[in-house]
């Protein structure tokens, strides 16, 4: 299945949705797929200052943790709790289930970011 | 990337396909349920070790042929435990050690007969393991040859609680086979070693067979098993597994630099058998017999039980009574006890069971962790 196209991606695996000032930030299918099972994530608290490619939490699958970062700087404004609740939806759905919310200061770092075709063509999920 | 005779059957099972000391394996597997939703998964292929049956390729392990007039003696000088005792048909876990009393590897030695012994050795110290024998062989003139079978023979474990009850529909010799004995199956010119073994804590065997015998094999195997009773599972449920049943993994609990006293696995330790008939002292024994007799190993391994639902992972350093002083060499979220589990190295003074301990994630905060007895997990006697 194709990552959604309305969003763009980073080669960390992040996938970063711009709405306003409102940047939503989550995980790709291939991420959970290289994760295995995920079994816990953690993000910071509302009201994280987090600087441009700064880690806003952590992912755990069975195998590793991994640290997950944002590209923009900005500051944390809401915390998905139904995912640290119950890390299994990102395994269901990583693109519906998303980590954080973000107020940002600066988007210019998004315009780096790849868009879903070159996304997926330089991550192909099998 | 090597391939093992089972590579085209991973890929047709959707095997996530990872490099592994070299070697071309399944981390894992994406099955189809009986009701056709999307299955497999690590957890998921640990639980089905658990409670049914799990099919595992192990080809990637090492398979080394020791024969000749003294393969024996030559295989007593090198493995920490005795090996002329073994009676053809027994096999026997041993570690082999260089001289300082490091660990080169852990293996399985199988006694085919007088003068003929296999050795399984772990994938990533095949090269390594076949140098220190031959150095070692060289040195003390023993008259033995090594083969090694790796590339033609495949081997495969079938794990699991309702393995034996499946394979007794087809062999009456195989379940009756104890714990660490095998039987030799001659199947025209082609031989199949059984073992009573296993790498997850579960019953089952361990198949070692020619490589072009696997297809004929998996076709016994997968197809004659009701479905669902035995499903392939990957290295993924394969570590878990291991390490829920306490048992230690090569380049984890296992290094050069590990004093072979402090891995818990005295059972494989005999530090004097030369005094015992027909004993060799094995190469490390000195300097091992040097640390027992200077108070023993500074640190110990222990199982771990961590508070929270963060996961201990290798490398990361244990306090204990607010110092450092260990460090940990695997940790995962265990899917049978539902906790988060590791092993580590901790102050020998500090080994027993209930003392508290916290783990530095690197990251500027700290784990809560009780050290327990391993292993882990330890599988319920089944009646077959």
């Amino acid at each position: 299945m194709p990552s959604p196209a309305d969003r763009t991606y980073s080669n960390s695996h992040e996938w970063h949705l711009l709405q306003g000032d409102t940047l939503t930030l989550g995980i790709t299918r291939f991420a959970v797929d290289a994760l295995t099972d995920v079994t816990y994530a953690s993000m910071k608290p509302i009201g994280t200052k987090v600087s441009a490619a700064g880690t806003v939490g952590e992912v755990e699958s069975v195998k590793t943790t991994s640290d997950i970062y944002s590209v923009c700087p900005g500051e944390i404004i809401e915390v998905n709790k139904a995912v640290a609740d119950n890390p299994a939806l990102l395994n269901a759905d990583p693109y519906t289930h998303w980590l954080v919310k973000l107020k940002i200061t600066d988007n210019t770092p998004l315009a780096k970011l790849l868009d879903a075709q070159a996304y997926d063509k330089a991550h192909p999920v099998h | 990337m090597l391939k093992t005779a089972l590579n085209s059957y991973h890929h047709s099972q959707h095997g996530k396909m990872v490099d592994f000391a070299g070697w071309e394996m399944p981390l894992t597997y994406a099955w189809t349920n009986p009701d056709g939703s999307a299955g497999g998964g690590i957890t998921a292929e640990h639980v089905q070790t658990r409670t049914s049956g799990g099919f595992f390729d192990v080809s990637h392990m090492g398979r080394l042929k020791v024969h000749g007039r003294q393969a024996g003696k030559l295989l007593e000088k090198l493995c920490t435990r005795r090996v002329r005792d073994m009676k053809p048909g027994v096999c026997r876990y041993a570690l082999l050690c260089n001289a300082q009393g490091g660990i080169h590897d852990d293996i399985i030695v199988y006694r085919m007969d007088e003068d003929d012994f296999l050795v399984v050795c772990n994938a990533s110290n095949r090269e390594k393991v076949i140098a220190h024998i031959n150095a070692v062989k060289d040195a003390g003139g023993f008259v033995a040859s090594l083969e090694d079978q790796t590339s033609k023979t495949a081997m495969v474990a079938v794990q699991g609680p309702r393995v034996i009850e499946f394979i007794s529909a087809v062999s009456q010799e195989i379940p009756g086979l104890k714990r660490y004995t095998f039987a030799v199956k001659n199947l025209l010119i082609a031989k199949l070693i059984v073992s009573r073994t296993g790498y997850t804590g579960e019953d089952g065997v361990e198949v070692i067979l020619p490589a072009g015998m696997i297809d004929m094999a998996m076709t016994m195997i997968m197809k004659k098993a009701p479905e669902g009773l035995i499903r392939p599972c990957g290295l993924g449920a394969r570590d878990t597994l291991r390490l829920e049943a306490g048992m230690p993994l090569y380049g984890h609990e296992l290094t050069e630099e590990t004093n072979a006293l402090g891995t818990g696995l005295d059972f494989a330790i005999a530090l004097d058998k030369e005094a015992v008939d027909d004993g060799e002292a094995f190469v490390g024994a000195d300097a091992l017999k040097r640390s027992r007799d200077s108070g023993g190993p500074p640190t110990k391994l222990v199982g771990l039980k961590v508070d929270g639902k963060r996961s201990a992972r290798q490398g990361m350093k244990v306090i204990v009574g607010g110092r450092e002083g260990g460090v940990v060499t695997s940790g995962a979220p265990s899917p049978t006890l539902g906790i988060c589990i590791a092993m580590a190295y901790v102050p020998s003074a500090s080994s027993t069971p209930g003392v508290q301990v916290e783990i530095d994630t690197g990251k500027g905060d700290r784990l809560g962790a009780t050290v327990c007895a391993l292993p882990f997990y330890k599988a319920p006697k089944v009646k077959v």
